[in-house]
């Protein structure tokens, strides 16, 4: 009986295709990606995505030695295209979270990071968290670290729908930090307008980011692991952040410490 | 007290019904903090808004040509365009134009802040609907009552502080109410430049805690609540200067 199932089991194998064999029959990897995230993923004047995760899905299609086709996501459906078939790989800056692990399949190790900082004229010379009690500080409305920079930091929030008023009113002097993610700072510090400006506190709430694949595409989450530890080794990661105007991340240098 | 706010404590576990501003100290303070900010900024507009109204009424029936011109000339600006509109103009545009003051630890903040811009945008606002509510309380004045004052030789100003203004109130004051109703429920606008009132404390709740149903509830009632206060008082204020015989 035991053998009887075993071997049906073993007959159905090779009938199940994976999503790696729909992929090299296609031809086409489909990969979800921010397209207003600059600079892990936005759009060029011409209107193509661009950025450093579309460079890393790029990698991926390229090992497969398939095309690419990008398919632009927003934070609220990005795991609903994966769950959907829409796309076969997620790469869109998300935060890796438990409750995110039961709908997609999150590989591990994480490929990046990011946490909260403060974006602030060089001339205030704030050295620590505690040096913001009192002092109106900018945010987003409904962003999570506005409570925990108020309540433990004793900063007045000021809180705007989006970082556009946020800069004006950073510029205006009604604020004098923006509390807000230090990847987003890393890339706006790097505009000339923002020559001033500095993100001179020590990260906090550091929580790393997780591409993702259908929950049960077992292979193509094995590939996309070893992907993600030759990306920690070669440096990938540290020469993606340089070649699009990125500091080095704490996260990223130490991953590449720990792989070498 | 403290078994009270526990109880919405329980209230969460048992049920599912978050309200964190009642059992979290924290958040608690924010809409205590949020709600007393809506009535203050409620309190100036209203004030400033009637102010407004009374002036600009005067001003109106000026026997200058360009103090009417410019009247009619603000009214028209803030009537037609959308508060909203009108509380960002302030807030970036006119703002940035103005002098700054130092912030005390080395930088220039701008003279005014976000409270002072959304108490000057919305009085503004209702104050050019109350120009023309009081306008319309003016002209129902009986031209004979005024001439009958002119006869006994009191000034214009004398004329319209003690004869037209009181007759007009009492015609005015059904719209007025409207419009001061109307002028609180708009204090919520400001929450676009991040003054404190109780929709921004709200929405940072709901957005800590998840709790978007139970936060919309809330808000409602709470500004039932206070929309009904000022109703029942414009109400009992109409009847006491109701005159027998006399318009509304």
């Amino acid at each position: 009986m035991t053998a009887a199932l075993s071997a049906l089991v073993f007959a159905a194998l090779p009938a199940q295709a994976d999503v790696l064999d729909d992929i090299k029959a296609r031809g086409t990897l489909r990969v979800a990606v921010k397209a207003d995230y600059k600079p892990y993923g936005y759009r060029d004047t011409s209107g193509a995505i661009i950025g450093i995760e579309p460079d890393l899905a790029q990698d991926v299609a390229d090992k497969l030695g398939v095309s690419i086709e990008f398919v632009p996501v927003v934070s609220s459906n990005r795991m609903q295209f994966l769950q959907q078939g829409k796309v076969d790989l997620l790469i869109a800056t998300m935060t890796d979270k438990p409750d995110r692990r039961k709908v997609v399949s999150i590989v591990d190790p994480n490929y990046y990071s990011s946490g909260t900082n403060i974006m602030t004229p060089k001339s205030f010379g704030f050295t620590e968290w505690e040096d913001l009690r009192g002092k109106p500080v900018c945010g987003i409305q409904g962003a999570f670290y506005n409570k925990k920079t108020g309540r433990d930091f004793g900063a007045t929030i000021v809180a705007f729908k989006g970082t556009a008023e946020v800069y004006a009113a950073l510029k205006a002097g009604n604020c004098v930090a923006f509390v807000y993610d230090d990847s987003s700072h890393v890339a706006t510090l790097e505009q000339a307008e923002w020559a001033d400006y500095e993100m001179p506190l020590p990260t906090i709430d550091d929580a790393p980011w997780g591409l993702a694949v259908a929950l049960g595409e077992t292979r193509f989450h094995e590939l996309m692991s070893e992907m993600i530890i030759g990306w920690h080794k070669s440096g990938r990661i540290l020469e993606l952040e340089t070649e699009w105007g990125v500091a080095n991340t704490p996260f990223a240098m130490d991953m590449n410490a720990k792989y070498k | 007290m403290e078994a009270f706010y526990d109880w919405f404590r329980v209230l969460y576990e048992t049920t599912g019904i978050n309200l964190p501003f009642l059992y979290d100290s924290y958040d608690r303070d924010r809409m205590f903090f949020g709600f007393f900010m809506t009535i203050k900024l409620s309190l100036v507009c209203l004030f400033f808004s009637i102010i407004i109204g009374i002036i600009g009424a005067w001003l109106q029936n000026s026997p200058f040509k360009w103090t009417r011109r410019i009247m009619n000339g603000y009214i028209q600006l803030f009537r037609n365009t959308p508060p909203l509109v009108q509380l960002y103009f302030f807030y970036f545009a006119i703002s940035s134009l103005l002098p700054t003051v130092s912030n005390g630890y080395g930088g220039q903040q701008p003279i005014l802040g976000g409270f002072a811009w959304a108490a000057i945008s919305l009085s503004f606002f209702a104050g050019a609907f109350n120009v023309e509510i009081f306008r319309s309380g003016i002209e129902a004045v009986p031209r004979s009552t005024i001439e009958a004052a002119e006869a006994l030789g009191f000034s214009r100003l004398t004329i319209y502080t003690h004869i037209t203004m009181p007759l007009a109130i009492r015609v005015a004051l059904p719209a007025l109410n409207n419009n001061l109703v109307n002028l609180v429920k708009t204090t919520t606008l400001a929450y676009a430049i991040a003054v404190p009132e109780m929709l921004y404390e709200a929405n940072q709740i709901w957005s800590d805690n998840v709790n978007v149903t139970e936060m919309m509830f809330f808000l409602l009632l709470v500004y039932f609540g206070l929309v009904g206060v000022l109703v029942w008082g414009m109400n009992s204020w109409e009847r006491k200067l109701k005159l027998p015989g006399f318009g509304a």
